[in-house]
C-alpha cells in the first residue's frame, strides 16, 4: 500500500511544526552567512500553509503539494519562496492524479522537486545551497527504491542523505545566493536552505514511518 | 534591541499606514497585497516604472513614487523580497497601455520573484521589460557569486529612467536608458555599525568598536575587508579607488557624485565624506557636475555610507534635471 493524501497532509503539518520549532536555529544559521531571515520566512510560509489546510478536502497527494507550492510562492518571498514553491509545484506535477504513491512515485516526486530548484536557482552540487541536501536525497531514494525498499524506507534514505548533505555544506565556499559574497568566510557554516530542506525531508520520512506502523 | 515599533510583525504595514496618512497628495497605498502607487491612477500612454524589494531601505522604493520617477513600489518584509502576487498587482494597477519596466536590484530573491511576476503579468496582457541593477563594485568575482549587488545606484536609475518615461519614451527606450545608467554607475559602501532586523532581534553581524567593514551590502552582507576605523578622508579614498578603476572614471569625465547615508550616519558626516570625494575627483580632473547627498538607500539604523559615481552625458543631465515630485526627491516644479 502506498502513501496517500492522509500522509501528504501529515507531512505538511509535521513540516510546519518542525520549521516553527527550528525557526530560531534557521535564523541563526542565516545570520552567519546570509541576512538572517530564513527561519522567519519559512515559518511565515508554513503557518500560511496550515491555515489553508483548514477546511480543504484532501484530494490526492499531488493536490496537497500544489496547495503548499502556491501558498509558499505567495507568502515566503526572498529566494526561498520561489525555490521551495517551484520544488513543491514540480513535485506535485510528477504525481498528478495518483491516489497513492509507491516507491517509484516518491523517487519521481523528489527528482522533480530537485530539478525544479536547479532550474530556478541555477545552482549546482557543491555551490553550498539547498541542492546539496536535495541531490544526495534523490540519489539515496533512487538507490533504496531500486533495492526494493518500502515507501517509508525510501523516504528514510532521502532524509538521512539530506541531513548528511546539509552537514557537508559546512566546509564549502558558497557560489550562489547571498552567502556567495562571503568568499572564504562562508567556510565552517552550514547552509540554512540545505538545513531546512533536510528538516522537510525528515518530516516526510517520519510521517511515512508513522503511516506504515 | 531598542526600536520605535509596536510589533515586529507589523513594522511594514504600520509604516505604510503612516506613509499613506502623510503623503496622500503624492501616493496611494494599497494593502493586501501591499504596494504604493502614484496618486491619480495610471497615466495612459506612459511607460510605467515598478520597483520593489525588501523593506528597511527607506526611502527606497516608496519614497521615489511620483511624477518623474516610479509609478509603483512594492515593499517586501524587512530585507526580504516581496512575493510575485503584489508585484503582479502593482504592475497591472499602473499599466497605462505602454508597458511596464521592472527595476530589480540584483539579489537572488528579488530576481526570482520579479521574474515570476513578469511572467504572470504578461499572461494578463501587460508587456513587461526588466532591468537588473548591479552597481556594487565590492563584489569582486561575479563568476563565482550571485553577481554584483544592486545598491544606491538604483536611485539614479529610477530618477533618470522615470524622466525618460515622463517625456514619452517608449518601453524599449526607457529600458535602454535604465540599462545605460546602470552600466555607467558604480558604488561602494562602508559600515561602522550593523543594523538589527526587527523580527530577528539581534544585529545581523558584529563589528568591534574600532572596526569598519569596507564594501558592505545594504542588508549587512559582508564586503571586501574588515579594517580598523580610520579618519573619514582615508575611508573615502578606500571607497573611491575601486569605483574609479572599475568603469574606469578618468580625467575629463563629468560625473554625478552621490553620497548616500545608510540610515544611522548624520548629514554632518555625509558632507565630510562628500568634501573629500569631491576633492579627490577634482585632483584627477573629473568634474562633479551634479550631486546628491542624503539618506536615500538605507539599511535600517546602520551607521555607514556609500559613494556612487555616475558618468554623465548630456541626456543623463537633462533627465536628471527634469522635474520630479516624490516624497524623497522633489525639484523643478
Amino acid at each position: 500500500m502506498g502513501l496517500d493524501s492522509g500522509w501528504a497532509l501529515a507531512w505538511v503539518r509535521e513540516s510546519a511544526r518542525v520549521i516553527a520549532e527550528h525557526r530560531a536555529e534557521l535564523i541563526a544559521l542565516d545570520r552567519e552567512i546570509g541576512d538572517g531571515d530564513h527561519g522567519e520566512n519559512m515559518d511565515r510560509g508554513f503557518t500560511a500553509v496550515l491555515a489553508k489546510l483548514d477546511g480543504v478536502e484532501p484530494g490526492t497527494p499531488g493536490d496537497v503539494l500544489k496547495l503548499v507550492a502556491t501558498t509558499l510562492i505567495s507568502t515566503v518571498g526572498g529566494a526561498s519562496g520561489p525555490l521551495f514553491g517551484t520544488a513543491y509545484l514540480k513535485a506535485a506535477g510528477a504525481v498528478t492524479g495518483a491516489e497513492e504513491l509507491d516507491g517509484a512515485a516518491l523517487v519521481a516526486l523528489l527528482t522533480a522537486a530537485r530539478d525544479g530548484i536547479v532550474l530556478r536557482g541555477k545552482a549546482e552540487t557543491g555551490d553550498k545551497t539547498m541542492i546539496d541536501a536535495w541531490s544526495p536525497a534523490v540519489d539515496a531514494a533512487a538507490a533504496a527504491q531500486a533495492d526494493g525498499a518500502s515507501e517509508a524506507a525510501v523516504l528514510e534514505a532521502a532524509a538521512a542523505a539530506a541531513e548528511s548533505g546539509a552537514e557537508a555544506t559546512e566546509p564549502l565556499v558558497a557560489r550562489k545566493g547571498r552567502a556567495s559574497y562571503l568568499g572564504e568566510r562562508a567556510i565552517g557554516h552550514r547552509d540554512p536552505g540545505a538545513q531546512s530542506s533536510a528538516l522537510l525531508l525528515r518530516a516526510a520520512a517520519q510521517t511515512a514511518a508513522e503511516a506504515a506502523s | 534591541m531598542k526600536k520605535l515599533i509596536n510589533d515586529p510583525r507589523a513594522v511594514v504595514s504600520e509604516s505604510l499606514q503612516g506613509l499613506a496618512a502623510a503623503h496622500s497628495d503624492v501616493v496611494t497605498v494599497h494593502t493586501d497585497p501591499d504596494f504604493i502607487v502614484r496618486a491619480g491612477g495610471p497615466r495612459q500612454g506612459k511607460v510605467a516604472l515598478v520597483s520593489g524589494g525588501g523593506s528597511g531601505h527607506e526611502p527606497l522604493h516608496g519614497g521615489f513614487v511620483g511624477e518623474g520617477m516610479l509609478d509603483a513600489a512594492v515593499p517586501g518584509p524587512v530585507f526580504t523580497s516581496p512575493t510575485p502576487d503584489p508585484i503582479v498587482a502593482a504592475t497591472l494597477a499602473v499599466d497605462g497601455g505602454a508597458g511596464v519596466l521592472h527595476i530589480v536590484k540584483n539579489y537572488t530573491g528579488d530576481v526570482l520573484n520579479f521574474e515570476t511576476a513578469a511572467e504572470l503579468a504578461e499572461v494578463e496582457g501587460v508587456t513587461v521589460r526588466s532591468v537588473v541593477i548591479d552597481d556594487d563594485v565590492a563584489v569582486k568575482d561575479s563568476l563565482y557569486t550571485a553577481g554584483r549587488r544592486g545598491v544606491a545606484g538604483t536611485v539614479l536609475v529610477e530618477k533618470i529612467a522615470g524622466a525618460a518615461a515622463e517625456r514619452g519614451d517608449d518601453l524599449d527606450a526607457v529600458a535602454a536608458i535604465a540599462t545605460r545608467v546602470n552600466a555607467q554607475a558604480r558604488s561602494m559602501g562602508v559600515a561602522l555599525t550593523p543594523s538589527t532586523v526587527p523580527h530577528a532581534g539581534e544585529p545581523s553581524f558584529t563589528l568591534a568598536d574600532d572596526e569598519v567593514e569596507i564594501g558592505i551590502g545594504i542588508h549587512g552582507e559582508p564586503g571586501r575587508e574588515r579594517i580598523p576605523l580610520e579618519p573619514a578622508d582615508a575611508i573615502v579614498d578606500r571607497l573611491l579607488a575601486p569605483i574609479l578603476e572599475d568603469l574606469p572614471f578618468e580625467g575629463g569625465d563629468r560625473v554625478l557624485l552621490f553620497v548616500n547615508g545608510m540610515g544611522g550616519t548624520p548629514q554632518v558626516e555625509l558632507y565630510i565624506v562628500f568634501r573629500r570625494a569631491a576633492e579627490a575627483l577634482r585632483e584627477r580632473g573629473i568634474e562633479v557636475a551634479r550631486s546628491l547627498v542624503g539618506n536615500y538607500v538605507t539599511s535600517l539604523e546602520m551607521q555607514g555610507v556609500s559613494i556612487t559615481l555616475l558618468k554623465l552625458d548630456d541626456e543623463f543631465v537633462e533627465l536628471w534635471d527634469a522635474p520630479v515630485n516624490t516624497i524623497a526627491l522633489r525639484w523643478g516644479r
